[in-house]
């Protein structure tokens, strides 16, 4: 929710506030702040990247690069896109039809729904795998009848996926309700009463109406996706250049004295993170100059 | 529309990467086992893989699998498709078998109790050993803090707990109420119950937590090896227990799969001159009388105790100790 209201602020609030004497704050309040948040900032974001980086190439170029492109690693790094490419657009499809369904209708068991959305957040990641041993498990409720019919769900690629998917679930929607719940469907009636279709409607009215809302939604559930641990970490059974992502691949290779290597995979993590910061950031961008060029037009 | 095509194509690739993983080995192991065996595995299946190829032309994709002992036993029995398991003691594979997976006499298939190398449990600690400690006796002093990972999902983490037991046993005047309260003293020194044995590991070396690492013996000594001898040091307790950690070919995953003949020389091949050889390289104890004698000097001598004779075979233990209810879940209550 904070990300939708941030969408529409700009630094011109901050200019106002303190040019004017009766909104200003004492300097040593406002460099107080600022001294508190950075050196937080310091201590507990950017030195561990740092050391993230430095451990990594401490061994040098040649041995970063080995322990990347080993078998074991290549694998995890397949594994956690394979996941990712499926997991992300499932789930946007699942937003954007959860929100259009709450922003724009009204039905019975509503909050309800916008409450179920929410479960993967409040649940922990590690319950959230082992529902899907218990479900998909030998000796679960439907895990004998796909084990009779060949097929692997838990400890394989499936069953990666589905975690990954349910601990994803509800980025792109959470981040589109509130969003298109403040813009109410008086445009779309507008397109309807026009005679456009229902399909029409749907991309020339609502989608570029939240495309920065949603774009970010997606690069968070990716964002996610490639880093989540505790629920794939039940399912994986975690077989050596089969079922291993990258996170847990880390985990392994750090536990057998590799550090390097260890670093250097999670190093891959920490760039991914700085991509979708840097995405993220320029989607910011854009929609607070859409939002301007909408209040000038 | 034109996003079809699009669509279409990611949902290939998808798929394609899902799916086309390893269409190229002719077969497929996969061995389960527990924590601290992943050097001594990694350089086996090397071994394994050539000697196959030399007999029977075939090339043998081998897959790992490392956790704590009990946690795989649970793996294997909620799924995970192990042509052979590989764990810490016998009371896990029991637990496999119990789940029908495999025949309840498994422990006869293979000589010696299925069991081709042994180890035992030893203490770990910084050095120049700054708290003294010299046996199971000091870890229960006050201030100790000990590491050792969790009865209920560890093996090694039992033998532990077993080894201390015996220590109390022993000593003059020792009973079964001496030994409880004994473990119960060493247990309230935990400082960190990780669920694998290198978790523990990794929390005491690396993380530095821990005065006392109570360890198998092939983990101590690759510590040393892996992170200097400058670093830690091993000491030998004056009794400890025969750790068997047994292996056994999984019946029913090899029959579906079709891998019984390759999975059963898998195990076979552990016990023979090359087997035992790379077994004692990773410091594990060979069986094998020949291999035993040429890595003698690596092993202190020390007293120790077996299962079946001190403390009645595992199905008692586990019954005893390590059930809901049992003696851990009475003297371990914070």
């Amino acid at each position: 929710m904070a990300a939708a209201i941030s969408l529409h602020l700009g630094p011109a609030h901050a200019e106002r506030y303190e040019s004017n004497p009766a909104t200003r704050e004492s300097n040593w309040v406002k460099w107080t702040v600022i001294g508190i948040s950075l050196s937080f900032f310091a201590l507990f974001l950017l030195l561990p990247l740092v050391v993230v980086f430095y451990e990594a190439l401490r061994k040098g170029w040649d041995a970063y690069l080995v322990a990347l492109v080993e078998p074991d690693a290549l694998s995890a790094i397949r594994l956690t896109l394979t996941a990712a490419i499926i997991a992300v657009p499932l789930n946007l499809a699942f937003g954007v039809a959860a929100a259009w369904a709450i922003a724009k209708f009204n039905f019975p068991g509503k909050s309800f729904l916008i409450t179920l959305i929410d479960l993967p957040f409040s649940v922990s990641p590690v319950v959230a795998g082992l529902i899907f041993v218990l479900v998909f498990g030998r000796t679960g409720w439907l895990g004998s009848w796909f084990i009779d019919n060949d097929m692997k769900v838990i400890f394989a690629v499936p069953g990666i996926v589905l975690a990954t998917i349910f601990v994803t679930f509800p980025f792109v929607a959470r981040e589109l309700i509130p969003l298109m719940e403040a813009q109410g469907r008086d445009e779309e009636e507008a397109s309807t009463v026009l005679g456009a279709s229902g399909w029409q409607t749907f991309w020339h009215v609502t989608i570029p109406n939240v495309k920065w809302g949603l774009l970010y939604g997606v690069i968070l559930c990716n964002a996610r996706a490639m880093g989540e641990f505790g629920a794939v970490s039940v399912v994986s059974g975690h077989i050596r250049g089969e079922t291993n992502t990258m996170p847990l691949h880390v985990e392994i290779v750090y536990s057998e004295y590799k550090f390097a290597a260890a670093f250097a995979v999670a190093s891959l993590l920490a760039i991914l993170a700085l991509l979708t910061l840097v995405i993220k950031s320029f989607i910011e961008w854009r929609a607070a100059q859409a939002a301007k060029e909408d209040s000038e037009a | 529309m034109q996003f079809n095509n699009t669509r279409r194509g990611l949902i290939a690739l998808a798929l394609g990467l899902a799916f086309g993983g390893n269409a190229f080995a002719d077969v497929n192991l996969l061995n389960v086992s527990y924590d601290p065996t992943r050097e001594l595995y990694q350089e086996y299946n090397a071994a394994f893989a050539k000697h196959w190829k030399a007999k029977t032309g075939e090339t043998v994709t081998i897959k790992a699998a490392h956790g704590g002992s009990g946690k795989q036993a649970r793996a294997v029995i909620d799924g995970l498709d192990a042509d052979v398991v590989t764990l810490a003691l016998g009371g896990d594979i029991d637990a496999v078998a119990n789940a029908g997976l495999l025949a309840k006499d498994w422990q006869k298939k293979l000589p010696l109790n299925a069991s081709p190398y042994t180890s035992t449990i030893v203490l770990l600690v910084r050095k120049g050993n700054p708290k003294g400690i010299k046996d199971w006796g000091d870890l229960v002093k006050p201030g100790i803090e000990v590491v050792t990972p969790n009865p209920k999902t560890s093996g090694g983490a039992r033998w532990n707990y077993l080894a201390a037991w015996a220590y109390a046993k022993q000593l003059p005047g020792g009973s079964d109420a001496t030994a409880k309260e004994f473990v119960k003293k060493l247990y309230g020194n935990v400082k960190v119950l990780d669920s694998g044995a290198r978790g523990s590991t990794t929390t005491f070396v690396e993380r530095g937590i821990g005065d006392v690492l109570i360890a198998w013996e092939n983990e101590a000594y690759l510590s040393v090896k892996e992170l200097g001898p400058d670093k830690f040091e091993i000491i030998t307790p004056s009794i400890s227990v025969l750790a068997e950690p047994p292996v056994a070919v999984v019946d029913k995953v090899v029959d579906k799969k079709g891998t019984r003949k390759v999975a059963t020389e898998y195990l076979n091949y552990l016990y023979t001159p090359e087997g035992q050889d790379i077994a004692g390289k990773n410091f594990y104890r060979p069986t094998d009388a020949k291999v035993a004698a040429k890595y003698a000097k690596q092993f202190a001598k020390l007293k120790l105790v077996t299962i079946d004779k001190e403390f009645g075979g595992w199905t008692k233990v586990q019954k005893d100790h390590f059930d809901d209810g049992g003696v851990f879940d009475q003297i371990y209550i914070k």
